[in-house]
């Protein structure tokens, strides 16, 4: 299980003037699932092009399933399956033709290779005389699911695979990824939702084309310093102003429906922030510890990242 | 590879086929221009409005202008009294030619055996003025051989009148004997919609793959360029030679153009120019990234190679660039080959130059569109 599928070495691209990525270095071991997380434009689209050999790199080695992304392009193109951000069907073409037809550029049957897609292909096998146009979005992503991965490959790469699903689609999709692990398929996903890289076994938080840590989910929020306070009030945009202007606050973030919040003192300051809130005029206030996620940890980097440049 | 290629031209013709708006236009909107465009693509001018002026008013003058009359190139506007008002109708738009019979034309037409008559021609539009008046002088000629023959039978005075008439031409027109234009058109017109429906099919075909994104998962896959390409291509030749089936026959039975050459010739030249044509598209579908940028880029081509393929204007009569220009217009040759098989019966010898320079062309094109067309980006 130590066979490194993916190994990218001192990665750089730049788009003109522009450094879209900047000295990558991601090493993906085989059946892992890898999560890349990070905002649009981080460079996560530039450089799944690059490991599936449809963007030259500007410098470093890239390696996939042992051939190199430039010379072995032919190699690194049998043993991949990739489903862009906006994968495309034909959809003047039906459920089972598209389908069918991904298998045969690949050079394979639908039925040589059923057992890896049925579990997902079963879902909309129902629907496999309905044009792929007419599909639902998370249908639609089932079947291109299925494209993709219809001729085995050894290592697929998602991008961005739930944007734009709904939630029942996206826990669904999960958990189809999680069952296509279990048959030893490596996998790279990257997405912008942060609870997304916690169903990974190891994530790379990316930004501005540079990574900022790569670790197991756990490892990566275990480096997130200082407790964490939740917030809650029905005043939320008066009570982030209060915060922010808060002469102890280190940290502040709307998150969802409540306020994370940490704080530059020692001691444990809930008594004192409740007392400083009260005071202007918050009086259902809720205050809670709790554990930081991804999203906190990636906001904590972001910004002492941005101190430090 | 073959079998990659089975796949992806089953794949082509059941998206075209299923494609209910794209039949029509590939089928219909042809047959239609084809019929439309015979028609009214002709460069005989006729209904020539014209206005008389005659100082003379006499028998002669009379007769002369009843020979105008009785063309049926002219419908008469008026007889005006003096040369102002015919002007005046010229600049009117309402006539293109005055006739003008000068005061004691019948006195020396008999005295002199020679007469003189004034042509004034609208010649905004050279072309159609330059037919307008060999009509004219065509009427005038006969009328003149008519009028003189007839004194000289009667009075013997004029002894050398018959000599006069110098050389008797008689000219007799070949491969299409009675000038109809529309034969001469429709062999040409039908290349022009070959060539729009292959460029245009191709060029927005590929750039529809890449527009809608197919294109990256075909590219990540070991699916060959040529394989490709080939996939790709073919429907559309097939397609084209469809097309042009269907168009022989409408141009052998509706507008009953002959069929001198043999058919193997049309079919062997259709293959290589389609090849050509299809290549054009491709080059145009790896330059442009949407569909919209390939119709213009395509349209800019079409216009170029219509108006410079021979079809409404000789090329003979072009300024010297613009017939170096047309060298390097695959239209041309086909043009020029489709009326030369048909009308005249050429067989592959007589055109092996226009041959060989589409085989040259398709050559050319698809290895700049090969090298054009990367599955990757750098």
């Amino acid at each position: 299980m130590s066979n490194a599928v993916v190994v990218i070495q001192n990665l750089s691209k730049t788009y003109g003037e522009i450094s879209a990525l900047h000295d990558i270095n991601i090493k993906v071991m085989q059946g892992e699932s890898f999560g890349l997380i990070g905002p649009d434009g981080a460079g996560k689209t530039t450089l799944f092009r690059i490991l599936t050999t449809l963007l030259l790199p500007d410098s470093g080695s890239v390696a996939v399933c042992g051939f190199d992304v430039q010379k072995d392009y032919k190699a690194v193109r049998a043993s991949i399956g990739y489903m862009p951000e906006r994968f495309s069907l034909y959809q003047d073409l039906t459920v089972e033709e598209n389908l069918a037809f991904f298998a045969s550029v690949f050079g394979t049957t639908i039925r040589a290779n059923y057992e890896l897609i049925q579990d997902i292909y079963e879902q909309i096998e129902p629907f496999k005389n309905r044009r792929a146009g007419d599909l639902s979005g998370g249908m639609k992503q089932k079947l291109a699911l299925s494209c993709a991965l219809i001729h085995k490959p050894q290592v697929i790469f998602l991008d961005e695979p739930t944007t734009g699903v709904d939630a029942v689609s996206r826990k669904e999709f999960w958990q189809m990824l999680a069952k296509l692990k279990q048959s030893g398929i490596t996998i790279l996903v990257s997405t912008p939702y942060m609870d997304e890289a916690e169903l990974c076994d190891r994530v790379a938080l990316i930004q501005h084309g540079r990574i900022m840590d790569i670790d197991r989910p756990s490892a990566i929020t275990s480096t997130f310093s200082g407790p964490l306070f939740a917030l809650k009030s029905k005043q939320m945009y008066r009570l982030m102003r209060c915060l922010k202007a808060y002469e102890h606050t280190k940290s502040v973030f709307a998150f969802g429906d409540s306020i994370h919040y940490t704080d530059v003192r020692a001691e444990n300051p809930i008594k004192a922030i409740r007392q400083h809130l009260q005071r202007h005029g918050f009086d259902d206030l809720e205050i809670e510890e709790i554990r930081p996620g991804i999203e906190d940890t990636f906001m904590a980097l972001m910004e002492h990242k941005s101190e430090s440049l | 590879m073959f079998r990659s290629i089975k796949f992806l031209l089953q794949k082509e013709f059941l998206q075209i086929f299923r494609n209910k708006g794209m039949l029509p236009i590939m089928f219909l909107m042809p047959v239609i221009q084809l019929l439309i465009l015979s028609n009214a693509a002709t460069f005989d001018v006729k209904n020539v409005d014209f206005v008389i002026v005659d100082h003379d008013r006499s028998t002669l003058s009379n007769n002369l202008v009843e020979s105008f009359y009785a063309s049926p190139y002219f419908t008469v506007r008026s007889q005006e009294p003096v040369e102002a008002f015919g002007i005046e109708r010229i600049l009117k738009n309402q006539a293109s030619l005055m006739v003008v019979i000068p005061q004691d034309f019948e006195k020396t037409a008999l005295t002199n055996q020679r007469a003189n008559v004034q042509l004034i021609l609208d010649a905004q539009d050279g072309y159609s003025a330059g037919i307008v008046q060999t009509y004219a002088t065509d009427i005038l000629a006969s009328f003149q051989q008519e009028v003189f023959g007839e004194i000289a039978a009667h009075a013997s005075l004029a002894p050398d009148i018959q000599t006069r008439q110098g050389i008797d031409i008689r000219t007799q027109s070949w491969y299409n004997p009675e000038l109809d234009y529309r034969i001469y058109m429709v062999p040409g017109i039908l290349v022009i919609l070959v060539t729009m429906i292959g460029v245009f099919l191709t060029a927005m075909n590929i750039v529809r793959e890449r527009e809608i994104g197919t294109i990256e998962q075909l590219n990540v896959s070991p699916l060959k360029k040529s394989q490709f390409i080939v996939g790709k291509l073919l429907p559309f030749w097939i397609i084209g030679m469809g097309e042009l089936t269907i168009g022989i026959l409408i141009a052998m039975v509706v507008f009953k153009v002959p069929m001198q050459g043999e058919f193997w010739v049309i079919y062997f030249v259709a293959a290589i120019y389609l090849i050509v044509v299809l290549g054009i598209g491709l080059l145009i579908s790896t330059i442009t990234n949407t569909q919209q940028q390939a119709m213009f880029v395509a349209w800019f081509f079409m216009v170029i190679f219509i108006l410079m393929s021979g079809l409404f204007t000789p090329i003979e009569s072009m300024p010297k660039w613009a017939q170096t220009i047309t060298d390097f217009n695959p239209v041309r040759y086909f043009v020029d080959i489709m009326r030369r098989v048909m009308l005249k019966g050429s067989g592959i010898s007589d055109i092996q130059t226009q041959v060989l320079w589409l085989i040259g062309y398709g050559a050319v094109i698809l290895s700049l569109a090969l090298a054009r067309y990367r599955k990757f980006s750098a």
